[in-house]
């Protein structure tokens, strides 16, 4: 089967005038499909850097990737533009909400670009649909700044899932949510990942990347450790857990 | 991305900062409203003078006494008359493709019926005048080659000089004095109303030429004959032939000014339309430049409006908007902006020309052209200043605009 993700003898040059500075020194990676990936690394590793080429944002400076079968460097802007808004979801860490719009319309807007159109009671069908999945079918009208952090990356997780992706991208989606939002994403996370998705995602916490099948961790551009995850954590589990701890002390009721 | 998309993309984001949009719009609405009322001031004026020579009759060429010299023709022209009673003759007789040929001697003269007075233009013309200027008679009769071989003390009344000296009872056939001399009256005319200056046209007596030069006026000249053209087509012709004919006759040689004007009513008209013309293309492109400052406010706040929304632009980037997706949605932001900014200055413009003319008392029209060249420039100008900012805002690398603070 054709991998999701091939990256072979992957770098990444960024030329700031005179200087060089090597992002990505050579990555190898393949990820099948139906993987859930996190990668890890110290600040300035080329976490986003990698990201950044598998979410077809950018293109390597050399070596080959291919996304689900298609070698993306030879691609052109707008080509590159169709294979995000086809096969890739992003989930970014400052939720990247569309302000004073509602979260419906924050979630049809990958289908306002989608060749070939999608009819608008479509996308408003589709939009309930993905907002349903994450488990705000009922805040559809209401504005990013009436939603919570943890409700606005879930509104930006039905936004990515609205055109039914391949691939699942979050650079740091619990960066800036507290620990129990933290893991209620991680739950959703794994809830996708069990009906297929596959999911890369870039966090700094190994808490947080327990929670995936397999884990990467980058240092100075290059990968030093690629294994399976030992004891992944269950989200549903760890939620129960902390339910029962804040019942004891009257947290929660 | 289909167009309709779009125009509903750029009308919300327009909703969202409606303060910022008027303000914006201001300029556009102002150099529109500016445009539209100077063109329509243009327009009334243009339409006057055209009624006015209208009145001349149709296919006239005139023919003016006076000497033309290098840069116009001397002040004094007319004021010793150089056309002759043999000219007309000669007009009338050489000339091919004249309809009629008519003189007009002008005195103004102290009329009386019995006790009732009046001071009154009165206008010495040959029997084709009436038909030249088109002029049709509400009673009684032209007079006839006969009065004014003769020069017979015979008169056509205007209706208000009529109603000054008759009332409401019939004036043919019964006898008034000019400068004392009893003229018989043969035809009433019928109402011609007041000119677009503001002056009684009917406030007027017609007496054969001969007479009023004979009786009123005194000399054998005329200031100018009115011929007229059996066709349009013949005017040209019939200018050409005139020259040549008085040239002829008043011993003009080749390459010398004759002491004559011959001047057609289409080069009346466009002296005359060419002053507020010139007037009107003057503040017409003052008002330009001020719709054209209009399309720079546009463009610096399409500017502003990118560099604010650099991460929105990174979003619909990264989730598939291609470059001519983004410029699109930018460029019908700018479109909106100066075209609706453009229909309110259609409007104001309208108004204050409906105003204008109250206050000038002269007509303004709003002609349909130009309310769709205003239209049709302020699209242009949303298209042409809001080109820049869209491209910059399409051209953005996603990586960047999504790392934008
Ligand atoms: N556009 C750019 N121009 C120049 N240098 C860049 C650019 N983007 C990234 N870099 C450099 O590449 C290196 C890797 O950056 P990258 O953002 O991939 O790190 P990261 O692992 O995501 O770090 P963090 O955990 O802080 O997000 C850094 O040294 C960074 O300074
Ligand atoms: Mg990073």
């Amino acid at each position: 089967m054709t991998p999701i993700i091939e990256l072979r003898d992957f770098k990444k040059t960024y030329k700031t005038g005179e200087i060089e500075v090597h992002a990505v020194r050579g990555v190898n990676l393949t990820v099948q499909a139906g993987e859930f990936v996190a990668v890890m690394g110290a600040s300035g590793s080329g976490k986003s850097t990698l990201m950044n080429t598998i979410g077809c944002l950018d293109r390597p400076t050399s070596g080959a990737y291919l996304l689900d079968g298609v070698n993306v460097g030879r691609l052109q802007r707008d080509q590159l533009a169709d294979l995000r808004n086809q096969k890739i979801g992003f989930v970014f860490q400052g939720f990247n909400l569309l302000s004073r719009t509602s979260a419906s319309e924050n979630v049809e807007l990958p289908m306002l670009y989608r060749r070939p159109a999608v009819p608008a009671a479509e996308q408003r069908r589709r939009a309930l649909e993905s907002l349903t999945k994450v488990g705000l079918g009922q805040r559809g009208d209401h504005t990013p700044n009436q939603l919570s952090g943890g409700q606005q990356q879930r509104v930006a997780i039905a936004r990515a899932l609205v055109n039914t992706p391949k691939l699942l991208l979050a650079d740091e989606p619990t960066g800036n949510l507290d620990s129990r939002t933290s893991i209620e994403i991680m739950g959703i996370f794994q809830e996708l990942n069990r009906g297929g998705m596959t999911i890369v995602m870039v966090t700094h916490e190994l808490d947080v990347a327990r929670y995936a099948k397999r884990m990467v961790v980058m240092r100075d551009g290059r990968i030093v450790t690629d294994q399976a995850v030992e004891g992944m954590s269950s989200a549903q589990e760890e939620l129960a857990r902390l339910d029962a701890e804040q019942k004891a002390v009257n947290l929660a009721p | 991305m289909i167009i309709l998309a779009s125009i509903r993309l750029a009308l919300r984001a327009l909703r969202r900062n409606l303060l910022r949009t008027l303000l914006t719009m201001l300029g556009i609405i102002i150099g529109v409203a500016a445009v539209i009322s100077v063109v329509s001031i243009g327009n009334g004026a243009k339409k006057q003078v055209e009624a006015q020579i209208a009145t001349l009759g149709q296919n006239v060429i005139l023919v003016l006494s006076g000497n033309v010299s290098r840069g116009g023709f001397s002040m004094g022209f007319g004021s010793a008359g150089t056309l002759t009673q043999p000219d007309l003759e000669a007009i009338r007789k050489e000339v091919e493709g004249v309809e009629g040929a008519s003189p007009e001697v002008r005195v103004f003269s102290q009329l009386a019926n019995g006790n009732q007075n009046a001071n009154v233009q009165v206008s010495g013309v040959s029997a084709d005048y009436l038909s030249i200027r088109a002029w049709p008679l509400k009673s009684g009769n032209n007079f006839t080659e006969q009065d004014v071989r003769g020069a017979t003390k015979v008169a056509i009344i205007g209706q208000t000089t009529k109603k000054t000296l008759f009332g409401d009872s019939d004036a043919v056939g019964q006898s008034i004095r000019i400068k004392n001399a009893p003229f018989t009256i043969v035809g009433e005319l019928a109402a011609k109303g007041m000119n677009m200056m503001g002056s009684d046209q009917d406030d007027i007596v017609l007496v054969p030429f001969t007479s009023a030069l004979k009786r009123l006026a005194g000399g054998t000249s005329f200031r100018s004959i009115s011929v007229q053209a059996v066709d349009a087509k013949l005017v040209p012709g019939v200018q050409h032939d005139l020259d040549d004919l008085l040239r002829q006759r008043h011993k003009i040689q080749d390459g010398r000014d004759p002491d004559f004007l011959i001047r057609t009513q289409q080069e009346i008209s466009n002296v005359a339309t060419s002053t507020s013309r010139v007037l009107t293309v003057l503040l017409g492109s003052v008002a330009g430049v001020s719709l054209v400052v209009g399309g720079i406010g546009i463009m610096n706040i399409m500017l502003v409006s990118v560099t604010e929304r650099t991460r929105e632009i990174g979003v619909r980037l990264a989730i598939g908007a291609r470059t001519r997706d983004i410029m699109m949605q930018f460029l019908f932001e700018a479109i909106a902006l100066s075209v609706i900014g453009g229909i309110i200055g259609i409007g104001l413009g309208a108004w204050i020309s409906g105003r204008l003319s109250g206050v000038m008392g002269s007509p303004t029209v709003v002609a349909a052209n130009s309310i769709l060249i205003a239209f049709g420039s302020s699209a242009l100008i949303g298209i042409v200043f809001g080109y820049f900012p869209a491209l910059k805002a399409a051209r953005l690398d996603p990586i960047e605009a999504l790392r934008f603070e």
